[in-house]
C-alpha cells in the first residue's frame, strides 16, 4: 500500500481516504453511503449505462455517475442532495415505465433493487398514460428464463458473459426502448457458469428454472457455508424454508469466487434435503440392527474397538474436524484411513477470475483428508486387513469390492445415511449430521480452511460429526469430547502443524490459507 | 442523385466552387483544379507547423460541436510509441444535414486530400473514413478517387514520393444515426455495436483500437487544404471581422417548406433573415414561413423572428437561441402542424437510441408517446408539463447527447409554439372516442 497514492475526499459530509482510482460508488460505501446504483456490479466491467448512482460533486458541471467517475483530491460529494435526487427518481420513474408492476407474481420480489431504491427514492406514482410495451419470455437454455419485460437493460448479464466466462452468448438486441437481451442465434446460456446472470440481475428479468416460483424471498433463512460440491470451495449461502434447502447462491470472497459459483455447485443441493436419513443409533443385536441410545452405540463401538486395529474409510465431504477425529482413532489403534475422490474429466473453469473453476474432484474436503494423513486411493479398502475394525464415515461404498469388506473383523458406520450395503455389515450405526446440520471447516485445494455454519436441523437422533466422533474417543478412553465445533477446531489446531495458530475467530468468514500450502495441489 | 443548383450571387464558393462538375471527381480534373498540391506542401512541413496553421485559421469542427480543430489536433503527442488513428466523421446522420455527403459525391479528392493532410499533422499512419451506409452513392465516388490516389502513389507508405506513409480506409456505416457520435463511430470500426463510450478516457487518449485518435466532420478536413493554400489570414477573412471566434465559410443544407432548397456555401455571420428570404428564396408562394430549426434536428426551435434576427456563426446562432450545430436548417411554414414535426422528430430518436442509458432508452419513447397522442387529439393539459419534466430528466444526465437532442426541440418547442400544443389538447374534447366513454 505504500506506494499507493491516498485521495482525500467528502461525501455525504464523511471523510473518506481511499487509494486513487477508487470510484465515488466504492468510495462511498468505505463510509457507510450506498449509492443506488444498477449497472454497477464490482465484479464486472464498468458500463455506467443505467445512470442511477449519479450524484452531485461540487464544482462539476453535470452530474457525476458515480460507478465511472474516479475519486479527485478535496472533491465533496453529495448522495443524497435534491439535484441529485430527481435525477435517480427520474431514472427510476423510466425504469418503470415499461416493467410491469407484477411484484407480487415474481421471483425477485422481496430482493429486487429496482423495488427497494423506488421505495426508497421513487416516486408515488407513475405518469405513463399509455400502454406497456410488451414482449414475451423466452428460455435462455441452461437453468435460465428471460422475462423480457422486466428487463432493465443493465447489461450486467451481457458483461458477464462476454468477460467472465468469455462465452458471449448474450447481447443486447434492436435499439431504443424495443431493445432486449437477445441471445445469438443458436446459442445458449449452456456455460458452466451461466446461472451467475441469474445472480448478478438486479430485476426478475433472468430466473432460474430450478427455483421458478417455488419461494418467496422473504421467507428464506440465509446461511453462511462453502459450497461442498468441488475442490474449489465456493463461498456460498445457503436458502432454507421450512428446514428445506431451496436455493444456494454464491457469497463473495475475492480470494476464492469473487462473486461467483457454479451451475455445477448451485444445482447440486438436493442431496443436501435426502429423506432416507439414518435417524437413531443402531447396535446389531443377534441377526438385525436394532435401535439403540447414544449411550449403547458408543459403548457398543469402543468395545468394538477395543485392542483392535481400526482402519478408517472416509468421506472427503467430512469436515476437517471429524478427520481430525477419524485420525486420532485410527493413531490410537496403530490404524490407518483412505478416501476416495469422485472425479468430473475435466475442470470447468470461469476463465474471467484467476484460479477459479469447477474441479475435477467432486469433493469439498480431499485437501483436508490428505492433510490428516488419509491415503487417496480408487481402491480405498485395499489397506483394510483381515480382522481390522472397518470405521466407515459417511461413504457410501457403493462400487467398493464387497469381499474387501468380509476381510472386516467388525463394521462401524458412522453416516448420514445407511446404505443397503450396511444393513448386513454393520455392527454399530452412529448417525451424524450433513454439513449443513453442522459447524465446521473444509480445507480447498489450496489448502484454504475456510468455515460453514448449520443451515437447518439434523434429523432425529443424529449428532454433530465432530460430537460423535469425538464422544466415540471419549468412550474408548481418549479425551473427554467436544460441545462445540470451535472446541473440536481448537484442539485440531493445537495437533496438526499445518493449522497452527488457527481458530474459528481468526478465519473469520473469509477464511485462511494452511502452512506450506503455497504451491498447492492441482486437481 | 440530382445536380446541385447554379451558385447564388451572394455565395462564398471555397468548398463547393466545383460542385456539379463530373471531372472534378476524377484524379486528373481534380490536379487540374489545383488539388493536391496543399498535400504536397504538407508532407514538407513539420506536422507541428501545420497544426499551428490550422489553429491560426481559426477553423471549428463543422459536425456539431464546433471544437477549435488546431486544438483538438494539438492534443495529439506523435511519437509516444503507439499507433495513432485520424477518424474522418462521414456518417452525416443529422436530419436535414447533407452537406458531407455533396463534398464526397462531387470533389472526392478534396476529402483525401484533406484526411491525408490530417493525418500527417497528427501523426497518425492510418485514417479511415466512416462513411453513412446509405450514401450509396458518395461511398461508390469516394472508393473510386481512393483507389485513383491510392495508384498515383498520393497515398500509401511513400505518399507522393516523401517517404511518409498515409494509409486511408473506408468505412461503411450500417444505418444507425448513433454511429455519427464519435466514440460510438469507433465502436463500429472495431465491429462493435455502435455504443456511445464513457468519456473520459477521450480519444486522444484512448480511441479507435484504444490508441490515441482524433475525429473530425468532413467538411473540416476538406476546408484543411484551402487554409493550407491560401493561409490562415485568408480564412479568418472570410468570416466577420467582429467574431473572430468564427471564420471560414459553412456550408448549410436548406430543406423544408422554402423556395430554393440545397446546399449554401454561405460566410460565416452572414445574415440569417437574408439568407432565408434572399438566397433561399423565402417562403412558399402564398404562406409564411413560422419555425426553424437551423442546425440540424438536435438544436432548438427558432421561430421565424429569432432566425431573422440571428447571424450565421457559432456565437451569432446561440445569441439566436439556438445552436449552428451542423447547420443542416430545416424550414417550417404556416401550413404545418408543428406538433406532428415534432413528434416526427422525437419518433426518430426513440428509433435511434442505441438503448444504453436508461433516459434516453426510456425517454425518447415515453415523449413520443405523449406527442403522437397529442397530435391524434388524446392530449391532456398535464401532458405539457410531463413533456418539459421527462425532457428535464433526459438533459445532461446521459453519456452522449442524443437523449438531449431529443428533448431540446420538444422544450424549444413547448416553450416557443405552446398553442400549437394547447390548440390540438383543447380539441381533445370533441374527440369522438373519449367524447364516448365519458
Amino acid at each position: 500500500m505504500a506506494d499507493v497514492q491516498m485521495i482525500n475526499l467528502t461525501i455525504e459530509g464523511r471523510p473518506a481516504q481511499v487509494p486513487a482510482g477508487t470510484s465515488i460508488l466504492e468510495a462511498a460505501k468505505t463510509v457507510g453511503v450506498l449509492i443506488p446504483h444498477y449497472c454497477y456490479h464490482p465484479g464486472l466491467p464498468v458500463a455506467g449505462v443505467c445512470r442511477m448512482c449519479l450524484v452531485e460533486v461540487e464544482k462539476a458541471p453535470k452530474l457525476a455517475p458515480s460507478c465511472a467517475t474516479a475519486v479527485a483530491e478535496g472533491q465533496v460529494v453529495h448522495v443524497h442532495s435534491e439535484k441529485a435526487l430527481e435525477a435517480r427518481k427520474g431514472v427510476l420513474e423510466m425504469l418503470l415505465i415499461n416493467h410491469p408492476l407484477d411484484c407480487p407474481i415474481c421471483d425477485q420480489a422481496g430482493e429486487c433493487e429496482l423495488q427497494d431504491y423506488t421505495y426508497q427514492e421513487g416516486r408515488k406514482e407513475g405518469r405513463l398514460r399509455e400502454p406497456k410495451r410488451f414482449n414475451p419470455m423466452e428460455d435462455f437454455g441452461g437453468d435460465v428464463v428471460y422475462v423480457t419485460n422486466r428487463c432493465i437493460l443493465c447489461t450486467r448479464c451481457v458483461r458477464f458473459m462476454d468477460s467472465m466466462a468469455q462465452d458471449p452468448v448474450l447481447n443486447v438486441s434492436e435499439r431504443g426502448d424495443r431493445a432486449t437481451i437477445g441471445k445469438f442465434e443458436g446459442k445458449d446460456l449452456t456455460h458452466a457458469w451461466a446461472g451467475n446472470v441469474i445472480d448478478l440481475c438486479p430485476v426478475g428479468a433472468l430466473l432460474s428454472k430450478d427455483s421458478l416460483n417455488k419461494v418467496r424471498a422473504w421467507e428464506l433463512d440465509r446461511t453462511a457455508s462453502i459450497c461442498p460440491n468441488c475442490s474449489q470451495g465456493c463461498n456460498m449461502m445457503i436458502e432454507t424454508r421450512d428446514q428445506q434447502i431451496v436455493r444456494l447462491r454464491p457469497r463473495p470472497n475475492e480470494e476464492v469466487n469473487q462473486f461467483f459459483m457454479c451451475d455445477h455447485g448451485r444445482l447440486n443441493y438436493r442431496w443436501m434435503n435426502r429423506q432416507d436419513r439414518v435417524e437413531l443409533p443402531m447396535v446389531r443385536q443377534g441377526g438385525t440392527l436394532a435401535g439403540a441410545d447414544w449411550e449403547q452405540a458408543l459403548r457398543a463401538g469402543a468395545g468394538l474397538l477395543a485392542g483392535k486395529r481400526a482402519f478408517v474409510l472416509a468421506s472427503p465431504m467430512l469436515s476437517n474436524e471429524a478427520l481430525f477425529l477419524l485420525q486420532r482413532l485410527a493413531k490410537k489403534t496403530g490404524g490407518a484411513g483412505a478416501f476416495r475422490v469422485p472425479t468430473a474429466p475435466d475442470e470447468a473453469p470461469l476463465p474471467g477470475v484467476e484460479d477459479l473453476a469447477r474441479r475435477r474432484d467432486l469433493a469439498a474436503n480431499g485437501r483436508g483428508a490428505e492433510l490428516f494423513g488419509f491415503t487417496r486411493s480408487d481402491t480405498p479398502l485395499a489397506g483394510l486387513q483381515a480382522g481390522d475394525v472397518l470405521i466407515v464415515a459417511d461413504e457410501e461404498l457403493a462400487g467398493a469390492d464387497a469381499a474387501d469388506i468380509a476381510k472386516a473383523g467388525a463394521v462401524i458406520v458412522v453416516g448420514t445415511t445407511l446404505p443397503a450395503w450396511a444393513r448386513h455389515a454393520a455392527n454399530v450405526v452412529l448417525p451424524i449430521a450433513n454439513f449443513t446440520e453442522e459447524d465446521g471447516t473444509f480445507t480447498n485445494l489450496r489448502g484454504r480452511v475456510q468455515r460453514f455454519m448449520q443451515a437447518k436441523a439434523a434429523p432425529g437422533l443424529s449428532r454433530p460429526s465432530f460430537f460423535a466422533l469425538g464422544d466415540l474417543l471419549a468412550a474408548m478412553g481418549e479425551g473427554s469430547g467436544y460441545f462445540t465445533a470451535a472446541d473440536a477446531f481448537k484442539a485440531l489446531a493445537a495437533a496438526q502443524p499445518e493449522f497452527a495458530g488457527m481458530s474459528y475467530e481468526t478465519l473469520g468468514m473469509k477464511g485462511a490459507t494452511v502452512q506450506g500450502a503455497a504451491s498447492g495441489v492441482g486437481a | 442523385m440530382g445536380s446541385p443548383h447554379k451558385p447564388h450571387e451572394r455565395e462564398t464558393l471555397v468548398l463547393s466552387k466545383h460542385f456539379g462538375e463530373a471531372e472534378a471527381r476524377t484524379l486528373e480534373g481534380w490536379k487540374k483544379r489545383g488539388g493536391y498540391a496543399a498535400l504536397e506542401r504538407a508532407l514538407r512541413m513539420e506536422p507541428a507547423q501545420i497544426v499551428d496553421v490550422v489553429k491560426a485559421s481559426g477553423l471549428r469542427g463543422r459536425g456539431g460541436a464546433g471544437f477549435p480543430t488546431g486544438i483538438k489536433w494539438s492534443f495529439m503527442k506523435p511519437g509516444d510509441g503507439k499507433p495513432h488513428y485520424l477518424c474522418c466523421n462521414a456518417d452525416e446522420s443529422e436530419p436535414g444535414t447533407f452537406k458531407d455527403r455533396e463534398i464526397m459525391r462531387w470533389t472526392p479528392h478534396a476529402l483525401i486530400e484533406g484526411v491525408a493532410i490530417g493525418a500527417y499533422a497528427i501523426g497518425a499512419e492510418t485514417a479511415y473514413i466512416y462513411i453513412r451506409g446509405e450514401f450509396t452513392e458518395p461511398i461508390r465516388v469516394m472508393e473510386a478517387a481512393l483507389v485513383e490516389a491510392r495508384k498515383a502513389g498520393i497515398i500509401g507508405p511513400n505518399a507522393m514520393g516523401s517517404g511518409k506513409t498515409v494509409n486511408i480506409w473506408i468505412h461503411r456505416g450500417a444505418g444507425a444515426y448513433i454511429c455519427g457520435e464519435e466514440t460510438a463511430l469507433m465502436n463500429s470500426i472495431e465491429g462493435r455495436r455502435g455504443n456511445p463510450r464513457i468519456k473520459p478516457p477521450f480519444p486522444a487518449v484512448a480511441g479507435l483500437f484504444g490508441q490515441p485518435t482524433t475525429i473530425n466532420n468532413v467538411e473540416t478536413l476538406a476546408a484543411v487544404p484551402h487554409i493550407l493554400n491560401n493561409g490562415a489570414d485568408w480564412y479568418k477573412g472570410l468570416g466577420r471581422a467582429d467574431n473572430p471566434k468564427s471564420t471560414g465559410t459553412k456550408l448549410w443544407s436548406v430543406c423544408g417548406n422554402i423556395q430554393r432548397p440545397g446546399n449554401y456555401e454561405m460566410v460565416m455571420g452572414f445574415p440569417f433573415g437574408e439568407f432565408l428570404h434572399d438566397v433561399c428564396g423565402g417562403a412558399l408562394p402564398g404562406r409564411k414561413l413560422r419555425a426553424i430549426i437551423p442546425g440540424g434536428s438536435s438544436v432548438p426551435i427558432q421561430t421565424i423572428e429569432e432566425a431573422e434576427a440571428s447571424l450565421m456563426d457559432y456565437e451569432g446562432m446561440i445569441a439566436g437561441g439556438t445552436m449552428l450545430g451542423s447547420a443542416g436548417c430545416i424550414v417550417i411554414d404556416d401550413a404545418q402542424n408543428l406538433v406532428k414535426q415534432i413528434a416526427r422528430l422525437a419518433r426518430f430518436y426513440a428509433h435511434e437510441s442505441c438503448a444504453q442509458c436508461t433516459q434516453c432508452r426510456e425517454g425518447t419513447g415515453w415523449t413520443t408517446r405523449i406527442l403522437e397522442r397529442i397530435v391524434a387529439g388524446d392530449g391532456t393539459p398535464e401532458d405539457l408539463d410531463t413533456l418539459l419534466s421527462i425532457a428535464d430528466n433526459m438533459t445532461g444526465k446521459t453519456i452522449c447527447v442524443l437523449s438531449d437532442s431529443c428533448a431540446t426541440p420538444v422544450v424549444s418547442g413547448i416553450q416557443k409554439f405552446r398553442g400549437d400544443f394547447e390548440a390540438l389538447i383543447k380539441r381533445r374534447t370533441a374527440h369522438p372516442v373519449t367524447a364516448a366513454v365519458a
